[in-house]
């Protein structure tokens, strides 16, 4: 890497310090007496397991939370930040872990949008050209016209992403901006930044839970353990193993299971020329046939936007297709309540919050929505059993280790990792016949990471059929026993994972 | 013995004058309701700005001489009512859609409270043109004498089209309105924002009034709106929280409102009450049409409570 033979000439000056920082939630201490330095035209890398404090620490910089104690130094001053405007003024910038884009405005006006300031008369055609130029600059490509809401995901981080490169800040501050990007796209991303580290003497600060990506590109390092500074320095000589244990103390990580030989079971899904639209009308699956058998992963390639997420959404009832046939154990499938209880189908989507979840339900609700019409859980008939729903949830967030345990809470104030835990506990911790899953490990840290891709081939080995639709090749390579590419809503590829072709399957993914 | 020259004629024409007449103050209702709404908040406060803002003018025209100082005095009032809901609105916990009630409630109150001694008086009206002077019908000339409000309203009407689509201030209120979560991740003031928008929500909603009471039908009594502010807050959710659709549907609405009279001056009379009924079953048959459980409703400003 070129970027990396560069030495910065400015490393020793800090552009970011904070000192003693510390943030309670309630009686949760989430931030306890942080210090660290962010120099000068240096790449650093914020590690730390989910809920370790990390989103929660960036916030309090750039003024979106207030601090309960402590401060924040740029340059060497001293620096009241109360809002992200005051933020913006100190030259930060950051790209946050949720997306803010304006759902209903076009990729066009989002970054428009972030213009600082923004003109007070705005002339389209100036600023598309404008736009597409300095898009050249940059490895995306991503259709201006397009409203927020219809991107996919990956498509959504590189618009967040390319908003503060485009304001260009001195310091860029990225929570855990790469994923949902696949691997080529997340090094083209962190290369840029890296150069504009050295050329442009931008400081960057990044959240990840991926060590390749540190072990590539980072300078500095820090380590949050559960709201505690572990670590903050160089990353000189740490290799991944240490940087793991200073995240987890000496916790312990499961490895992935190991894929045992079973019988390939029935035909369990049997899809048959699918065709679903999106959001807007335009077809985004096209004509998909797939058959899924019980104790196989059968994974699904591709970058995002090529209509996985609308093949997900027709699977778990989101969505209704327009033409079509799907079967389950044989008899068509209408994704209603009663078939997935009676087929065991459960479901594993993206961005679970949104689409797993009600947002404003506390633990146990959340963890009873697919169980609480069962016999076991209710009373006479008609009442819920709380007691039942709640030594249940109990059960589940102390085997998948949610946190904070604590039951009465909102569902939206837990970590984005959590909630994905959450999710999965309630999804596979009973039985279970078929499985869809899309991206599951989006956003969770190594240990977590680890966990869930060995309970999908637990499950698999166990008879499950799997149905994993991912945007993460080495994923897709370590957990599956089938892997299929879609592109434009349609399969371009199939072969038993000891035959697949990585190059063909790149070129596949990318259309060609 | 005019039937005679125009015959069932006259039905399109007193529909188009009806139309032009009628649909004044629920354009400017629900062009000012659609600017609120875009910034994220319902306002059913609108009636009560309709009703006050009616009798506002009709007072201050009379007290004053002058209509145009009347219009203003009722926008004025409007806008007080809409800094009243937004500044309501803007602590946690509160409904928007209660407090609007509310003010509807409290701005009918007022309104009857202090225009007791002026249902009586004549104010002057305000002035309208005669587009149609160059005919001898004399339902030409009845159906294209336009008021000067509704021209306002029909300039007004692609202006703030324009504003949403290409100023900065449109670009903010658009962003406040569908994710307040992205507005504070670029520094908004989201209640800042929603003031605004909710005060010139009211302003036009008084203007609209001012319309009632000085125009058409032209005086002040306590039956003068019947709802119309109300029904303009639909029609905002009718016309996709669009301006310039607000103004198709604020023409249809009142066309149709006009079809019953007119069917009737031609001699047409049974059914009277039925096609009275018209604007509401038009409605209702274009929106079903142009539904789909399909697509996701756009234009929706995402922070809406009845949305969210
Ligand atoms: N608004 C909030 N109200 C209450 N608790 C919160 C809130 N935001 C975060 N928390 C809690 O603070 C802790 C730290 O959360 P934070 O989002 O900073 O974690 P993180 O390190 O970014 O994790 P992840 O890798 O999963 O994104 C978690 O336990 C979370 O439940
Ligand atoms: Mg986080």
């Amino acid at each position: 890497m070129t970027a990396e033979a560069l030495t910065s000439p400015f490393q020793s000056a800090t552009a970011l310090e904070v000192i003693n920082l510390c943030k309670s939630f309630g009686a949760l201490r989430v931030l306890d007496n942080i210090s660290f330095q962010l120099h000068r035209g240096s790449f650093h890398a914020l590690l730390g397991g989910n809920g370790a404090g990390k989103s929660t620490l960036v916030k309090c910089i750039m003024g979106y939370y207030h601090a309960d104690q402590g401060s924040v130094l740029i340059d060497n001053r001293k620096r009241e930040i109360n809002n992200t405007r005051d933020a913006h003024q100190h030259g930060l910038g950051m790209v946050y872990q949720h997306f803010t884009l304006v759902p209903e405005m076009t990729v066009l006006e989002n970054l428009v949008l972030s213009r600082s300031p923004i003109p007070k008369i705005i002339n389209w055609q100036k600023e598309k050209q404008h736009l597409e130029t300095l898009m050249a600059e940059t490895p995306f490509k991503i259709p201006l016209h397009k409203k927020a809401s219809a991107l996919a995901a990956g498509e959504k981080q590189k618009v967040e992403i390319l908003k503060q490169l485009f304001l260009q800040p001195e310091i860029l501050i990225l929570d855990e901006p790469t994923s949902v990007l696949t691997p080529q796209e997340a090094d083209e991303v962190l290369d840029m930044l890296k150069k504009w580290t050295r050329s442009k003497n931008l400081s960057v600060l990044i959240i990840t839970h991926k060590f390749r990506e540190v072990m590539n590109f980072a300078d500095d390092v820090s380590i949050l353990r559960r709201g505690k500074l572990a670590y903050s320095g160089p990353l000189a000589e740490k290799t991944p193993a240490m940087l793991a244990e200073l995240m987890v103390g000496n916790e312990e990580i499961a490895s992935t299971g190991a894929r045992e030989l079973v019988l390939k079971g029935d035909i369990r899904l049997d899809i048959h020329q699918l065709v679903a639209s999106n959001d807007s009308g335009a077809v985004a699956v096209d004509g998909i046939s797939l058959q899924l058998h019980g104790g196989e992963i059968l994974g699904i390639a591709g970058v995002s936007g090529n209509g996985q997420r609308e093949l997900v959404q027709v699977l778990s009832g989101q969505r209704s297709p327009d033409s079509g046939d799907i079967r389950v154990c044989g008899e068509p499938y209408t994704a209603s309540r009663e078939e997935m209880a009676r087929h065991k189908l459960y479901c594993l989507p993206e961005e679970p919050l949104r689409n797993a979840c009600v947002p404003r339900m506390n633990l146990v609700e959340n963890l009873a929505l697919r169980i609480f019409d069962q016999p076991r859980y209710t009373r006479w008939k008609w009442f819920l059993n709380r007691q039942a729903l709640k030594a249940h949830a109990l059960k589940l967030i102390a085997r998948y280790h949610v946190r904070p345990p604590e039951l009465e809470r909102w569902i939206e104030t837990l970590s984005g990792g959590n909630v994905q835990r959450l999710v999965l506990a309630r999804e596979i911790s009973g039985e279970v016949d078929l499985l869809i899953t899309a991206n599951p490990c989006f956003g969770l840290d190594f240990a977590a990471t680890a966990e869930i891709r060995r309970q999908l081939m637990e499950a698999r080995n166990r008879g499950v059929a799997v149905l994993l639709v991912s945007e993460d090749l080495d994923e897709l390579l370590e957990l599956s026993d089938r892997i299929a590419v879609i592109f434009g809503g349609q399969l371009r590829y199939e072969a038993p994972i000891a035959q697949a072709n990585m190059d063909e399957m790149g070129l596949k993914m990318a259309g060609h | 013995m005019t039937e005679t020259v125009l015959g069932w004629w006259g039905v399109p024409l007193a529909i188009l004058g009806g139309a032009i007449r009628a649909s004044t103050p629920y354009l400017f209702v629900s062009l000012g309701e659609c600017l609120t709404e875009k910034s994220g908040r319902t306002n059913l406060g609108q009636e009560g700005n309709l009703v006050l803002g009616a009798m506002t003018a009709y007072a201050v025209s009379y007290l004053s001489g002058s209509p145009w100082l009347g219009v203003l005095a009722a926008g004025a009032t409007g806008m007080l009512l809409g800094l009243l809901h937004a500044w309501v609105c803007q602590f946690k916990k509160v409904n928007d859609i209660a407090v609007g009630i509310a003010l509807m409630l409290f701005g009918i109150g007022v309104a009857f409270f202090f225009g007791k001694p002026y249902i009586q008086p004549t104010a002057p009206h305000l002035p309208a043109i005669g587009f149609g002077n160059w005919s001898d019908i004399p339902q030409v000339r009845a159906a294209l004498e336009i008021n000067v409000l509704f021209l306002f309203g029909l300039l007004l009407a692609p202006l703030l089209s324009w504003v949403l689509s290409s100023t900065r201030w449109g670009l903010m209120l658009r962003t406040v309105g569908d994710s307040s979560d992205a507005a504070d991740a670029l520094g908004f003031s989201v209640n800042g924002v929603r003031m605004v928008a909710t005060m010139i929500g009211g302003f036009l909603a008084g203007v609209g009034g001012a319309f009632l009471s000085l125009y058409y039908p032209g005086s002040w009594n306590e039956g003068l709106s019947s709802g119309q502010g109300l029904i303009a807050v639909a029609l905002v959710v009718f016309a996709r929280w669009d301006p310039m659709r607000c103004l198709y549907a604020a023409l249809l609405f009142g066309g149709a409102g006009a079809l019953g009279p007119a069917l009737q001056s031609v001699g047409f009379s049974s059914g009277y009450y039925l096609f009275n009924a018209a604007p509401y079953v038009l409605t209702l048959i274009l929106m079903i049409a142009t539904c789909s459980p399909q697509r996701t409703l756009t234009g929706v400003p995402g922070e809406l409570s009845i949305t969210k």
